[in-house]
């Protein structure tokens, strides 16, 4: 008796600790912060917000190009995997065909890497707010 | 709407948040990501002002 007790009492942190550590990064790929967010990690959360999504918008503002799914040259699919990092703000820029101008100008290449970067910084958001759901990360 | 950044200042915007998510993400309590972020945005700088100079000189 005692026995299935304790066994229960230390089911219960295990299940939310693998809930959490399946919702954390899922949010966090998503909106970028919200990982952390939902871990009660507040001002780390709105720091990676503020400074991903700023990136990304300079990026687009930057007249940088959104990669789509392809299979060609290898850089494109690497950009592209750059680019899904970004969660949500990709799959809008998508859906609002943004990030389709013509590169005219030297800095819009620089829009085009801030935008990668913006998904890949966002992909070691996601891996930390994985650390800290499963507790090897305060 | 577009944004024209020159070479420096894109460069400074992309050390600044770059080194933002480094510190948190790279770091356990909040002295060492300030400490860290502040490390990895001079090495950013650094490394664009040392990188240029550098290619000054192979020009001439």
């Amino acid at each position: 008796m005692a026995n299935s007790t304790t066994e229960k009492s230390k089911a219960a942190p295990a299940e939310n600790i693998s809930l959490m550590a399946v919702l954390a990064p899922a949010v966090g790929w998503l909106i970028p912060g919200a990982g952390h967010m939902i871990q009660k990690r507040w001002i780390r959360g709105l720091l990676l917000f503020v400074s991903i999504v700023t990136l990304f918008v300079l990026g687009l503002g930057m007249q940088g190009r959104i990669y789509k799914a392809n299979g060609g040259d290898i850089l494109d699919i690497l950009g592209f995997i750059g680019d899904v990092g970004a969660g949500a703000l990709y799959l809008l820029s998508l859906a609002m065909d943004w990030g389709q101008g013509a590169i005219a100008f030297a800095t819009a290449d620089y829009g085009t890497k801030f935008i990668i970067v913006a998904g890949l910084l966002n992909f070691i958001a996601v891996a930390d707010a994985y650390h800290i759901a499963i507790g090897k990360k305060q | 709407m577009t944004i024209t950044l020159n070479h420096f200042s894109a460069a400074l915007v992309f050390s600044l948040f770059a080194s933002i998510v480094f510190g948190i993400t790279h770091r356990e309590n909040t002295r060492d990501m300030v400490r860290y972020g502040a490390y990895c945005f001079v090495m950013f700088l650094g490394g664009v002002l040392v990188a240029g100079w550098a290619m000054w000189v192979l020009k001439r």
